[in-house]
């Protein structure tokens, strides 16, 4: 169930799985441009936002990130020619169940985001740590138990 | 630490990059918190990492600790990871071994609260430490690279860069949308600061384009498809109909002289409009190819079938015309391509209070080159669209350039144009010329000697951005001339200029198709639409696609020295390709784990390059390993896991996951 703790001086940690091509060069791109935005962002580098595994998502909240962002390219913009509509397509599903796991919308989100956008990167990561921020720390339902078998390996 | 392949042994690097990383996060601390995570060996900082002696510090540091994974912190890996990855080579590790840590852009450079930066920072090194534990030692893969270029756009800029590898002995596939090349500049009569005239530089290179046997020249041409990728694409060209067979065509245009049509009487886009042409014509005299073509949506025998046709009587048994042409698509194949598709110039009319389309004598500054040149519609007088000579000229300059109504960036080469023009028309007039300017911008090599003698030529400037152009006149002196309103900024007042006629010194814009062309090759336009170089410095001729090249105005605006010298550059670009022979990609491909395939086939229908197939035999999907682009998308896909990607295991992503979440 969603935390219901007061978040004074709560500081969320969000994961973010940004592509190579778009999202991650507009990363690059706002800290070339000098742009500021809040430190709350890990960004994981993966070749396309299609690659992003479900259970990467899942595997974040279970370890305790408070909101996990994906990043691609604009539709009809993928370097994979359509490896972001996959992406669109997966995150709608795990959306659902995201949800009917308790884990409040807004802490997960799929953005489109442009090399040459680097303004939209901190609007996006501004606005959704603020989200984030608001909502409190996510806390899984699941007992943790013990890491995912794959880390242990 | 272990992965399994016995004990890890890392190598730990933070760079200070001068104060760029070091003034935001505590480096000190940070490879102080670094030495002690298990497995790491050594944990150091260094003032530039990127720097000879901080690569000789990772060679150094491999053999006497015997190290066998490198984590460096500092700039993103699209600027730095070559380099790491070499010295980590030359260390004699496998360059797999090396992750990198963005601590720069992503980090330093963003964020101000220092604290936070250096958490931040831990759990981003944390988790390249905990995932450089499964790297693989990889070989990269090779593919050869085709020795044919493609140059799309013959404007300058892909004129030279054409010429350029046609030199070089390397075939070229020059591609124009328009009946010829040349370009913007074959529209200009003189190229400023020099004075020279642009035909005379230009046409000998248009000239050597169609008779160098290493360039195929397609005009009338539009790239429609490009597959494959770098060093083998696969592109399919549309040539349109010219209605003339560009082979018989010996270019003695005396079926213009016998077209029905007596008087020519369509508008001639070569001239803007200024002046008119035959349903039969060539753009203008000295037009590469040599070649008429037949504008079917005014020529008589298109319209009603019904033409005399004495066009082919006089062509007679050369045939060179033959009305039923078709669209035909060509298919290439080549290692190469460089973008040179110029720029449009803005539309005047988008503002409206200059008044460009409802006052015949607003002009707008291609027009203008095109009255002053020798070959244009007034044979080179520069004259009023009632035949008059104006008496006093007002040159506007940033018309649609640093205007946030239009775009906002500067088009660099307006003032030297206008001052260009300036000149030219005090000396094909003797009229008085007003320019009206923002500032002065004249940063290349003569132009500010340039604007001096221009100066000393009488020719007024005034500072301040024009309000209005009208022809509502407030006193007789005015009567029947456009009257430029404008604040002049130096003497603090609004002026009223009367003139007779109005320059507008029209900025440069990307293509309004530059977005489609974009996707067609599958590379980025920053926001305001120019294509975008894969970095300002290191690469400003590249793109994100390797194998794609930029030169010219497609890149963002420039002038002619600047668009030539790209060209060189992008040329010289794929020659490195060409001349290497092969390229390395890389080693991020997908492969299939045989045993665990249940063989469902739901990774078969979401390859884009069709690299996955299905083994009837064994009942297991397999992947063409160099079909293979490694996006990862079947990785993700595998309902049962047994699809992985080297770089990109699952196994290192999840211990990126649990790296930044783990509390410090």
């Amino acid at each position: 169930m969603p935390d219901t703790k007061p978040t004074n001086g709560f500081e969320p940690r969000i994961v973010a799985f940004f592509c190579n091509w778009c999202t991650y060069l507009a990363a690059d791109l706002a800290g070339t441009s000098r742009l500021k935005y809040p430190p709350n962002v890990r960004v994981i580098r993966l070749m396309c936002s299609g690659r992003v595994d479900p259970q990467f998502v899942l595997e974040a909240f279970a370890q305790g990130a408070d909101g996990v962002l994906i990043g691609g390219c604009h539709p009809g913009d993928c370097h994979y020619q359509e490896g972001n509509y996959k992406a669109l397509r997966r995150f709608h599903l795990l959306k659902r169940i995201v949800k009917d796991m308790g884990i409040e919308e807004d802490r997960f989100r799929l953005e489109w985001i442009s090399a040459s956008e680097g303004e939209r990167l901190r609007a996006v990561i501004t606005d959704m740590v603020e989200k984030v921020r608001a909502l409190g720390p996510w806390q899984s339902a699941v007992p943790q138990e013990e890491p995912v078998k794959e880390v242990a390996a | 630490m272990s992965n399994g392949n016995g004990s890890v042994r890392i190598g730990f690097y933070v760079c200070h990059c001068g104060t760029n990383i070091a003034g935001v996060v505590d480096v000190k601390t940070l490879a102080e918190w670094a030495a002690s995570v298990p497995g790491v060996e050594v944990s150091r900082d260094y003032k530039y990492m990127c720097s000879d002696p901080g690569q000789e510090l990772i060679q150094q540091d491999i053999r006497d600790h015997h190290l066998n994974r490198i984590v460096v912190a500092s700039c993103s890996p699209h600027l730095h990871e070559h380099t790491f990855r070499t010295a980590t080579a030359k260390g004699g590790l496998s360059p797999f071994y090396f992750q990198m840590v963005n601590i720069r852009e992503h980090d330093s450079w963003v964020h101000k609260d220092k604290k936070a930066a250096t958490e931040k920072a831990k759990d981003l090194v944390r988790a390249a430490l905990k995932r450089v534990a499964f790297h693989e030692p990889l070989e990269k893969k090779q593919v050869p690279v085709r020795s044919d270029v493609l140059v799309v756009g013959g404007g300058i800029a892909g004129i030279h860069a054409a010429l350029t590898l046609a030199n070089s002995g390397k075939h070229v596939y020059l591609v124009e949308r328009e009946a010829t090349i040349g370009g913007h500049m074959a529209k200009f009569d003189k190229t400023f600061p020099t004075l020279d005239c642009a035909a005379c530089i230009l046409t000998p290179k248009m000239t050597a384009v169609r008779s160098h046997s290493n360039i195929t020249l397609w005009t009338l041409s539009e790239v429609a498809e490009v597959g494959g990728f770098v060093g083998n694409y696969h592109v399919k060209v549309r040539r349109k109909p010219r209605y003339i067979v560009e082979e018989a065509c010996v270019g003695c245009l005396e079926c213009i002289e016998a077209c029905v049509y007596k008087q020519a009487k369509v508008i001639d886009e070569f001239n803007l409009g200024l002046g008119k042409r035959k349903p039969i014509y060539i753009p203008f005299p000295q037009a590469v190819p040599q070649v008429v073509l037949i504008d079917p949506e005014t020529c008589i025998e298109f319209k009603s079938g019904k033409c005399k046709k004495t066009c082919v009587e006089v062509c007679a048994d050369r045939n060179a015309i033959d009305f039923k042409q078709q669209e035909e698509i060509k298919e290439i194949e080549v290692g190469t391509i460089i973008m040179a598709t110029g720029f449009q110039t803005v539309d005047a009319a988008r503002i409206p209070y200059y008044g460009y389309g409802a006052y015949p004598n607003v002009y707008t500054s291609l027009e203008v080159e095109r009255l002053i040149n020798a070959s244009g519609p007034t044979g080179g007088e520069v004259i009023l669209r009632d035949g008059k000579r104006p008496k006093a000229v007002g040159i506007v300059h940033c018309v649609g350039s640093r205007d946030e109504n239009t775009n906002r960036w500067c088009s660099r080469v307006c003032c030297m144009y206008s001052l260009k023009l300036a000149h030219l028309i005090k000396e094909h007039t003797d009229a008085e010329v007003f320019n009206f300017y923002i500032d002065i911008r004249t940063p290349g090599k003569g132009f500010e000697e340039f604007y001096c003698k221009l100066l000393g030529e009488g020719v007024h400037f005034i500072r301040g951005r024009v309000a209005e152009v009208t022809d509502w006149a407030l006193d007789p002196s005015e009567e029947g001339k456009l009257v430029i309103r404008v604040e002049d900024t130096l003497i603090g007042r609004v002026r009223r200029i009367p003139v007779d006629m109005v320059v507008l010194s029209v900025g440069l814009e990307p293509h309004a198709d530059a977005d489609e062309v974009r996707r067609l090759f599958n590379i980025t336009c920053s926001t305001e639409g120019w294509f975008l170089e894969r970095h300002p410095k290191l690469a400003p001729v590249n793109t994100f696609t390797d194998g794609i090249f930029l030169a010219g105005c497609c890149q963002g605006p420039k002038d002619i020295p600047d668009t030539v010298a790209q060209a060189g550059a992008a040329a010289a670009e794929a020659l490195v390709l060409i001349d290497t022979g092969h390229v390395e990609l890389e080693p991020n491909t997908a492969y299939v784990l045989e045993e665990e395939c249940s063989g469902c086939k739901s990774c078969l229908s979401l390859c884009p390059y069709t690299a996955i197939s299905f083994n009837e035999e064994k009942k297991k999907a397999e992947i063409n390993e160099v079909l293979c682009k490694g996006c990862g998308v079947c990785v993700a896909a595998c309902p049962s896991g047994s699809i992985q990607q080297h770089m990109f295991q699952d196994e290192q992503i999840f211990a990126e996951i649990e790296g930044v979440l783990a509390h410090a």
